[in-house]
């Protein structure tokens, strides 16, 4: 997965999910199935920017190369797939436009 | 419990975190089941303009999990517009109802909200059981096509099955409706006083033959010698344990705004229309007492070799009198589940001296 491919993905966050910020992390509760989700600091970072609107790449640049020694392509991989993995579980959707 | 619930309770207890919240929104109902705990006159509930401040205050404070309970919540016409708010503000939702006055529009919101679950309590697979308990006709009937409904819409239910004297061996039936409605199904074996202080109530337990019985079914308690095992030896982890999340990650808010450590230990701790909720959940001196308790404070329990694997409710001991006290109904539990004698029998029995 390249990342031109990864910047043309817009995350949002399901609307029917439960979510809250616990101890500096968010907990996502997906009540279709009852599996709940503890995000770590950079995976809170993506939920919390996750608003349809900004781009995948973006949100990298902004909340994690911004604050982080690590290089874009590799933050941006390896964001492209914290995504699709949540993506899978029903609790984000990726977009190929802004909402 | 699984992995990560456990680790998010430790944290909000560590953390002082109020992770669930259990709010009573009206003790109006429109059942009147013989063991009821609650008085259904109405002391002047909160509305929905107090009940959306609450909530907000709730999500800042780090509540998640959020039980909205009764009373029968569906006779307070603004419980689309409380559930509305209260996935605003991101919470996990369950709802408890008879699920009598819940059709299709009702259910509709309940999907679209994403509610996560819904719970509706079942007594019997016998119409003449459950509508006697209940002490309404048709009940059985109605709470079951709001089940059916709810499925459909591919709501996760489940079914509770309080236990009584009436409908002790009716779990067998229930189960197997849950079963045929894709339906989760619990059993609570214990009948509470009232919050009036009221023991009558009690009289409607089933007895230790019919416990017993509960507690040889694998469907019910899993792997059953497990179940039934002697407790283990006492060791210090356990004496410098807490009893519950009650106090310590959980409260209870009746509809009236009286925020209590659990909807079953009605130790008055403040009012939320007096006082902000967290200001109460930090500050309050009983519920700092309440989490001031280890295993090891309790004169009784403290002496008692189910101490370990006993569920002592403290909320059904501060009933009985003290919050450091046994409780009865768990000792009946403990000691039908293995046969050993409990601390609290052989006190009352005489045999051993223990000074409260
Ligand atoms: S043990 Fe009793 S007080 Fe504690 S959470 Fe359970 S019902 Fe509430
Ligand atoms: S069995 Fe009774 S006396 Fe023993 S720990 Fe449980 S509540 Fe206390």
């Amino acid at each position: 997965m390249g990342a031109d491919q990864v910047s043309e993905l817009y995350p949002l966050r399901a609307a029917n999910v439960a979510a809250r910020v616990f101890d500096g992390e968010v907990i996502v509760m997906n009540p279709a199935d009852s599996s709940l989700f503890n995000l770590n600091e950079t995976g809170t970072a993506i939920w919390q920017a996750a608003d349809g609107t900004t781009s995948l790449r973006e949100i990298v640049e902004r909340e994690i190369c911004g604050v982080s020694e690590i290089d874009s392509d590799t933050a941006l991989a390896d964001a492209e797939e914290f995504a699709r993995a949540l993506a899978g579980h029903g609790i984000l959707l990726l977009r190929t436009e802004p909402a | 419990m699984s992995g990560l619930m456990g680790k998010l309770n430790q944290r909000a207890a560590e953390r002082g975190i109020p992770l669930s919240v259990h709010i009573d929104l009206t003790w109006a109902c429109n059942e009147r089941c013989v063991h009821c705990y609650l008085d259904h006159d109405d002391h002047s509930e909160l509305s929905l303009a107090e009940l959306r401040d609450l909530l907000d205050q709730m999500a800042a404070a780090g509540v998640f999990f959020l039980t909205l309970s009764g009373g029968e919540i569906f006779l307070r016409r603004d419980l689309e517009q409380i559930v509305r708010h209260a996935r605003l503000r991101g919470f996990d939702i369950k709802l408890k109802t008879n699920g009598m006055l819940a059709g299709a529009k009702e259910i509709a919101w309940i999907r679209e909200l994403g509610v996560h679950q819904v719970q509706i309590s079942i007594y019997s697979h016998r119409p003449e059981a459950h509508d006697a308990i209940t002490k309404v006709r048709g009940s059985l009937h109605r709470s079951l096509r709001a089940i059916r409904l709810l499925r459909d819409n591919g709501v996760h239910v489940v079914i509770a099955c309080v236990l009584m004297k009436s409908n002790a061996t009716d779990f067998d039936g229930v189960q197997s409706l849950a079963r045929e409605l894709d339906a989760e199904f619990t059993i609570d074996p214990t009948i509470t006083p009232h919050w009036n202080g009221d023991r009558s109530p009690l009289s409607l337990n089933i007895s230790r033959d019919e416990l017993s019985q509960v507690y040889s079914k694998e469907s019910l308690v899993g792997d059953v010698a497990a179940f039934r095992a002697l407790p283990g030896p006492v060791d210090d982890a356990t004496l410098d344990g807490t009893p519950c999340s009650a106090g310590h990650t959980s409260c209870y808010i009746s509809p009236h705004g009286n925020l209590y450590p659990c909807v079953q230990f009605p130790l008055p701790c403040g009012n939320v229309r007096e006082q902000a909720f967290t200001r109460i959940w930090r500050d309050s001196e009983k519920l700092r007492e309440v989490r001031a308790i280890r295993a090891r404070d309790l004169p009784v329990c403290s002496g008692c070799g189910h101490v370990g694997s006993c569920s002592r409710c403290p909320g059904l001991a501060y009933m009985e009198g003290s919050m450091y006290g046994p409780s009865g109904a768990d000792c009946e539990k403990a000691f039908v589940r293995t046969g050993l004698p409990t601390a609290n029998m052989l006190r009352r029995s005489g045999l051993v001296q223990i000074s409260l």
